[in-house]
């Protein structure tokens, strides 16, 4: 309580640059050296097979889509301790039921389903882990096994294509004007993930109800809603970015989407969200997709096959964890 | 004075906990602009009776009157729309957060389009800040923030709210001298307000520096009201603890301490980090070694380089005359060195466990049979412990998390000194513990230098310090700045002196 004018920290002591350097909290920036690093890196190593093409670059934009869209509900999960394993699978359940409710009954029921889809899994998910108080790790790692299994059984593993150009057009295919449409997606989905989240009072009291429950109940903030309610979050964009899988390979298939668990949690990690909840940058979430895009891409370029490049995402998803670890 | 000027009145509160009666028929109440003590034993009921006006528990009977008129409290919005405000110190701030987030935390002023407007946020609070006279940056992120901070931001939280009541219990426990000081004068300063103040504490100095009257619970049951004019020192420590108390804070030299025999322990030239910095001292056996100085002086961190949670950088650690390598808790325990922790509820306990797997947890060595534990002598063991410490629980299988403040503090004790461990050091002790078992404590602290183990106390406490240490060590920023043995230190005022570098 002393009367300077900045406040003190909690070490009073002589400070020499390098105890400031460590309490500068560089968890939260690392994303963007990294990912300025890494273009680098790629755009000398692979100048000769045309990473810094306008073409690559937009296909890298294209490519991280859904995996942003994704990753943006898992931010609001993350940021409020929890985790959602099962958005791989809803997407591709998503994806499954929208092409056949498209085919079946038109356009508008076909995006209903697949929306029906995120809000059905997503309040199972949030009413286990906020009624009753199981781990969302478990349930959601269940549910990971229904949905995707549900997807394969109704579809009996056959792919369901989609010849609705509209829908194509609209989810993925499309352009508006010069800009891709699934960059015009993922764009909408960070703008309002961001201004929600760091914006309005549901987004403090996420973060609030991550850092620390306790306090967050005390203040009167409703804390099973909020777990409720990103889980729910969190399953409706999984589902929208399984109609965008749909849009984009004019099909439903239940592998959709499969693996994005992980690949969305390394970019949210990636991002600056901490894992122990309380912390959340949507667009830290961002650049954490476009650096796992922008690797995936020159690992592709560079020659690498399919299991080189598990190996090399398997690692980025360690390193994300390591560097989100508190001291 | 008439009832219409109590700002809080309880009736005839009576609270329960499973069949387990904690409260019976508990009236309280409290004026405008007066400082209000709750003192009470471990237990006794202070921290539950305060639960129920600010609307975390329901009494089982009575009646609530705010402003006169009865009011019906159900939740923690209830009794903040009442105006009363709670300052706790491990609860209601979340640390990823900045100081004015939490203050306007579920009620953010809201700028264009509904907006959280954190602009306006900061100019208020600080704006509450200034009110209060004291200066936190309110952009500051909380976790960065000592206790000092924590606590101010909750007691703006509160103002921010409009409290006319303020609870705040045990608020000094983890406060510098200098840091509740300053808050004593921020008390004052709420209370030329018109802001009623209830007030828990164990230390009798607190009480008489800072109240206008006092209510004394005992075992639930309500033993008196009185200003503090009305009652001697004598009698308040006789309601809480129900006998006489006398002389335990003061100093009886034992001739114990060989002064010409081999160390114990003998520390030479130790560095760790950068809040130990070459410190050297010897502690012979049946001697009880005090350690003075500031928060942040580098006591506690000594204690931990000890025990081995903080690496060295360099000095040796020779225990008997043989160099050791304390490089983990376990090998510090293996050497007999035991550590009570500052903070029980982080450090010193698993708060979901019961009371016997606590107390068992670092003597499970000694319940072993083969390669399986003994469950019948366990019990017998946690039984033992619970009764030579005399700790208040219901029942050795119940969560430690339901025991009261002090009686938590009694498991961490008994838990550690269940190991008969040779060096024992104890970080802060007595925090939170009644004036009974801090006698209690001290006595214990006695008997085990005289049969012969060496103890380290730290304390920010003087008089307890003086009370039991056979010498003091005056650490500042790392260093021991003074070596004094008790028989030169007059009185408080010297050691204090000492510590501020006088
Ligand atoms: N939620 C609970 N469930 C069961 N028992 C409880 C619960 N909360 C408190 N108790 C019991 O009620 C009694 C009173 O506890 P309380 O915390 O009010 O004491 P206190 O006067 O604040 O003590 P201290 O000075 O140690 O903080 C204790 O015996 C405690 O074990
Ligand atoms: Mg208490």
């Amino acid at each position: 309580m002393s009367k300077s004018n900045t406040i003190a920290p909690r070490d009073t002591a002589a400070r020499n640059f390098g105890t400031v350097l460590k309490e500068l909290d560089w968890r939260r920036y690392v994303i963007y050296i990294g990912f300025v690093v890494v273009f680098i890196f790629f755009a000398i190593l692979l100048r000769d097979q045309g990473f810094l093409s306008p073409n690559n670059l937009l296909n890298i934009f294209r490519q991280t889509a859904t995996i942003t869209v994704i990753a943006v509900g898992m931010t609001y999960v993350i940021a409020c301790a929890e985790i959602d394993l099962s958005v791989g699978s809803v997407a591709g359940l998503s994806s499954v039921c929208t092409a056949m409710a498209l085919s079946q009954f038109g356009l508008v029921p076909g995006i209903l389903a697949g929306l029906a889809v995120g809000l059905v899994v997503g309040s199972i998910n949030g009413a286990l882990v906020s009624l009753l108080g199981i781990p969302s790790f478990l349930v959601t790692l269940g549910m990971l096994g229904i949905a995707v299994g549900v997807a394969q059984w109704i579809t009996a593993s056959a792919p369901q294509p989609i010849l609705n150009d509209t829908f194509n057009t609209l989810f993925g295919s499309g352009n508006f004007g010069p800009v891709p449409g699934l960059v015009v997606w993922s764009a909408i989905f960070v703008a309002i993930g961001a201004v929600v989240l760091n914006r309005t009072r549901f987004g403090r009291q996420v973060l609030a109800t991550g850092g620390n429950r306790n306090a967050a109940d005390f203040t009167g903030i409703n804390t099973k809603r909020i777990k409720f309610q990103v889980l729910l979050i969190s399953a409706m964009a999984a589902s929208v970015a399984g109609m965008l899988y749909a849009g984009r390979l004019q099909s439903g298939r239940f592998q959709w989407g499969s693996g994005d668990e992980l690949s969305a949690i390394a970019a949210v990690i990636l991002g600056g969200t901490s894992l122990f909840g309380g912390f959340g940058s949507i667009i830290g979430t961002l650049f954490g997709a476009l650096l796992i895009g922008l690797i995936n891409n020159g690992l592709i370029l560079a020659g690498l096959d399919s299991s080189q490049q598990q190996v090399v995402r398997g690692a980025i998803i360690i390193l994300a964890v390591a560097m989100a670890r508190k001291k | 004075m008439n009832t219409a000027d109590n700002v809080v009145e309880m009736r005839s509160i009576s609270k329960g906990f499973n069949g387990v009666s904690v409260l019976k028929d508990v009236s309280f109440d409290v004026r405008k602009g007066e400082v209000h003590a709750l003192a009470g034993g471990n237990g006794a009921g202070k921290s539950t009776l305060m639960k129920i006006l600010q609307g975390v528990y329901q009494a089982d009977a009575g009646e609530i009157l705010i402003g006169g008129k009865p009011a019906a409290i159900n939740s923690i919005q209830d009794a903040k729309a009442a105006g009363i405000g709670m300052v706790f110190q491990e609860f209601s701030l979340v640390p990823s957060l900045t100081v004015a987030q939490n203050i306007f935390l579920a009620a953010e002023p809201l700028g264009r389009g509904g907006l959280i407007d954190d602009r306006t946020a900061v100019k208020r609070a600080r704006e509450v800040f200034s009110e209060m006279e004291v200066d936190v940056d309110p952009r500051a992120e909380v976790s960065r923030l000592g206790t000092a901070y924590w606590q101010l931001t909750e007691i703006a939280k509160a103002l921010a709210q409009n409290a006319q009541v303020l609870i705040m219990d045990e608020p000094t426990a983890s406060l510098a001298r200098h840091e509740s000081e300053a808050l004593f004068e921020l008390i004052d300063r709420l209370k030329q307000r018109g802001i009623s103040i209830i007030y828990i504490s164990h230390r009798m100095d607190e009480v008489y520096r800072l109240a206008d009257r006092i209510t004394i619970l005992r075992d639930g049951r309500h033993l008196l009201t009185a200003p503090l004019t009305d009652v001697t020192p004598e009698q308040i420590v006789e309601g809480i603890v129900g006998k006489k108390i006398e002389g335990q804070l003061s100093y009886r030299a034992r001739d114990r301490v060989d002064h010409d025999g081999a160390p114990l322990l003998e520390v030479r030239g130790l560095n760790a980090g950068n809040r130990v910095r070459d410190v050297s001292f010897t502690l012979r056996p049946g001697e009880i070694l005090g350690l003075a100085g500031l928060m942040g002086s580098g006591r506690t961190e000594l204690a931990r380089a000890l025990f081995g949670i903080d690496q060295l950088d360099s000095g040796d650690v020779l225990l008997r005359g043989k160099k050791v390598n304390l490089a983990s808790p376990q090998q510090a325990i293996n050497a007999g060195v035991a550590l009570i922790p500052e903070d029980r509820r982080a450090q010193g306990l698993v708060l979901e466990h019961s009371v016997q797997d606590n107390l068992l947890l670092p003597l499970l060595g000694q319940i072993q049979r083969g390669p399986l534990l003994d469950g019948a002598k366990g019990k017998a063991l946690s039984a033992s412990l619970i009764k030579r410490f005399a700790v208040k629980v219901a029942h050795p299988n119940r969560p430690v998390r339901l025991l009261s403040g002090g009686n938590q503090q009694k498991v961490v004790i008994a838990k550690w000194l269940g190991t008969d461990p040779d060096i024992l050091i104890l970080d802060e002790p007595t925090a939170g513990v009644d004036i009974g078992t801090k006698s209690e404590i001290l006595d214990m602290i006695r008997e085990l230098a005289s049969a012969g183990k060496a103890v380290i106390v730290i304390s920010s406490e003087y008089p307890e310090l003086l009370a039991v240490s056979d010498r003091v060590l005056v650490l500042k920023d790392g260093s021991i700045i003074r070596d004094i043995p008790r028989s030169e230190i007059a009185d408080e005022e010297y050691l204090q002196l000492a510590v501020q570098g006088v």
